[in-house]
């Protein structure tokens, strides 16, 4: 099953090596990791969309609390959360036809076109994973995709519940 | 007038001095010879140059698992760092408080491939409880502090500080502050068991029929034995010992059927299958006690107490987790077991004793002394005949260590001293040193095999250097025992580079080093010349006895069966 993991730990140097060691030393699964600092410099907060079994999350869970600068670890999945993951795309649009199409589909996504070249257009779009692949697939009928990066999923939970020192 | 200012190396010994080291083992390089020069001006502690950085760190987790204070090394950096790997990695699967202070390359030079420069807090990622990169010569007191603080709080282990030469050098100075009383936001270890969770334990082990005490490292490393006595005598419960748990119950005391596992005894294991209520104090339900996970134990109600929620349900599911340290846990369930006023079912307690002592009047721990070549348990008992049980013994890894731990009941905590997690052969003297270094008036004995000891063998000139008289009997087989018993059992009785045919006179070797060597291979004179060696007090014996080498390690468990599925003796089942 898919879990998202929000970690709050001690921003200093090592501090993501060590989450990232130990998911591949006790061979858990990535399946995207999002780190930056928190509005507080002296803290980061981590973003990991992993999977397994309960017994599997357990562990990493335990393992990672473990970790002397973590300072706090929650699953979002537990709980009614919002999740968005950053697409950023560029796709080729050579002709009115494609161009049309193009623009047709990202307004339907709520995406915007952020860039234009001669022959492409780059997009910006923001949503779930589920959205995000919905809107690939979409697009990859219509034109080619020459590059896309996507950021990894962020999330945080639904009304009072926070994740803070 | 203005406050002193001091270099970053003569922080380091200020704190250390602060932190009440007594002593720290190491050896000097480049990048830590600041450090060297501050040791070289001060008397509050000694320093122990080693003769290769890998026994420094297993001097100081020798001296750490016989004091439970926090062992100390000081490393250059690269190869003085690097040789201390295995030394961390031995003291992160035992849960052995350690410092390991490195040297590292200036700041500037950092990334650049320079001489002598290996990111050892990178190399050790895996393997340390915690490590910290000091940049800042201001700074080095309190991470010191914290290092000792985290090494030895919570689930013990190494801890790893790299310092860069640019800032322990003269140039840089700055104020000392150092705060002992540690606190970190991110880093607050359970001490107290939940009480509602130890009420459910309390609720379960007093409903037993057929409880059995299953007890580990944790309570050797939590001086929790008195404790654990304790609780035993009042439930009168059959209580085993892990590898890492010898000691922490007397090896002669009447409610004690033995170590578990693989070279466990009958009586243990059977307990544990037949067993409905497992207490589990301060182990782990390592690979080498539960066999196959699968059928392990399943009538059995799992208690499970341990300072690491991470060590919980990790390989065994746990009915009743209860995370804290085990002593103060222990004195919990007592309280509770008084509140409740417990009182013994004394006829379930009756017929599981009488069980129990079926399986024990097979005597599975067992061998048979003809009169030609020496069997390596008869030397264990002699060794623990003449030393009246008292001595310490620090062991390798190999059949002379499972030897050790069947033929040697020990009494006391923190008398027995070996690698059980990590398995590191060239453990076992340099260990002893630090023993030694801590009592040095007592018996202090270096169990060993031919192929281990010469992993660590050049430590016999630290040991003239220092004076550490340890004693040390090698059970001296010509190969590789236990991969040879392994040969023998599991791969057709093919000695694949399991015999050793150039082994070394070590009588000769000792007294190069200026020590005694005494050579035995005769039955008819073990006992004499033995003795003799442990008369000797003042010099370090080295005991070379010609073992047979065609003795096995039993009784011993049956891959991929039960925790009771067992090899009584060759070719007899269980």
């Amino acid at each position: 099953m898919r879990r998202i993991l929000a970690i709050l730990l001690e921003n200093e140097p090592g501090s993501l090596s060590r989450i990232v060691g130990l998911f591949s030393q006790r061979a858990f699964n990535i399946e995207s990791l999002t780190v930056a600092p928190t509005e507080d410099e002296s803290l980061s907060r981590i973003t990991i969309a992993t999977k397994g079994d309960d017994k599997v999350l357990e562990q990493i869970v335990k393992q990672v609390n473990k970790l002397i600068d973590v300072i706090k670890i929650t699953d979002l999945t537990e709980r009614s959360h919002v999740e968005r993951e950053l697409l950023l795309i560029k796709v080729l649009a050579m002709n009115d036809k494609s161009r049309t199409e193009v623009k047709r589909i990202t307004d339907i996504f709520r995406g915007s076109i952020i860039d234009i070249g001669k022959q492409v257009y780059t997009i910006q779009l923001t949503g779930d994973a589920d959205k995000l692949n919905a809107f690939l697939k979409t697009l990859a009928h219509e034109t080619e995709i020459i590059e896309s990066v996507r950021s990894g999923c962020v999330g945080i939970a639904r009304g009072e519940k926070a994740l803070r020192v | 007038m203005s406050t002193p200012l001091f270099t970053g190396a003569e922080m380091v010994v200020k704190a250390l001095s602060a932190l009440d080291v007594k002593y720290i083992f190491g050896y000097p390089g480049g990048s830590v010879l600041d450090i060297y020069d501050a040791i070289f001006q001060q008397n509050d502690f000694e320093h122990i140059l080693v003769r290769h950085e890998q026994a420094a760190t297993h001097m100081a987790d020798g001296y750490s698992r016989a004091t439970g204070e926090v062992g100390v090394v000081l490393a250059t950096s690269g190869p003085g760092a690097t040789n201390c790997v295995t030394g961390i990695a031995t003291a992160y699967m035992d849960s052995i408080p350690m410092v390991v202070l490195a040297g590292q390359v200036a700041t500037s030079l950092i990334g650049d491939d320079a001489f002598q420069e290996t990111d050892i807090v990178g190399c050790s990622r895996p393997i340390v409880k915690h490590s910290f990169n000091c940049r800042r010569v201001e700074d080095i007191p309190n991470i010191i502090a914290k290092a000792f603080y985290i090494a030895k709080s919570g689930r013990p282990g190494p801890v790893v500080v790299e310092l860069p030469k640019d800032i322990l050098i003269p140039e840089n100075k700055a104020k000392f502050h150092i705060e002992t009383n540690v606190k970190m936001r991110s880093y607050n270890p359970t001490k107290k068991g939940h009480p509602k969770q130890i009420k459910k334990a309390v609720q379960a082990i007093t409903k037993a029929k057929k409880l059995v005490i299953y007890s580990g490292g944790g309570i050797v490393l939590a001086n929790a034995s008195e404790l654990l006595t304790q609780l035993v005598e009042t439930l009168n419960a059959p209580c085993t010992n892990t590898l890492m748990g010898l000691g922490g119950l007397s090896g002669t005391h009447k409610n004690f059927i033995g170590m578990l596992g693989m070279h466990g005894s009958l009586e243990a294991n059977k307990a544990m299958a037949n067993a409905d209520v497992i207490l589990a104090l301060g182990a782990r339900f390592d690979d080498r006690v539960t066999n196959n996970v699968k059928k392990f134990c399943p009538n059995a109600t799992i208690v499970h107490v341990d300072i690491d929620p991470t060590s919980i349900s990790k390989t065994i599911n746990a009915h009743i987790p209860v995370v804290g340290l085990v002593d103060i846990v222990l004195q919990q369930i007592l309280d509770e077991l008084t509140e409740t006023q417990f009182s013994p079912d004394k006829t379930a307690l009756e017929q599981w004793w009488q069980e129990i002592n079926e399986w024990r009047a097979v005597d599975s721990v067992s061998y048979q002394q003809d009169d030609s070549k020496i069997k390596p348990q008869r030397v264990v008992e002699a060794m623990y005949k003449i030393t009246k049980g008292e001595a310490y013994v620090c062991s390798d890894v190999g059949q002379h260590q499972m030897f050790a731990a069947q033929y040697y009941p020990f009494a006391k905590p923190r008398q027995w001293i070996n690698s059980g997690g990590l398995g590191t052969m060239g453990f076992g003297l340099p260990a002893a040193m630090g023993v030694k270094l801590a009592f040095p008036d007592s018996h202090v004995i270096c169990i060993t095999g031919d192929g281990s000891i010469q992993m660590n063998i050049q430590e016999l000139s630290t040991c003239l250097q220092y004076n550490l008289p340890v004693v040390i009997v090698t059970l001296n087989n010509r190969s590789l025992g236990m991969v040879r018993q392994w040969q023998d059992m599991i791969y057709g009785g093919r000695h694949s580079s399991s015999y050793m045919e150039s082994i070394p006179d070590f009588v000769k070797l000792a007294e190069a080093y200026g020590h005694v060597g005494i050579k035995i291979d005769r039955l008819d004179e073990l006992d004499s010349k033995l003795t003799e060696a442990f008369e000797i007090k003042n010099r370090l014996v080295f005991v070379d006895i010609c073992v047979d080498e065609k003795e096995h390690v039993y009784p011993m468990q049956i891959k991929h069966g039960a925790v009771d599925d067992m090899w009584i003796k060759k070719g007899v089942k269980a």
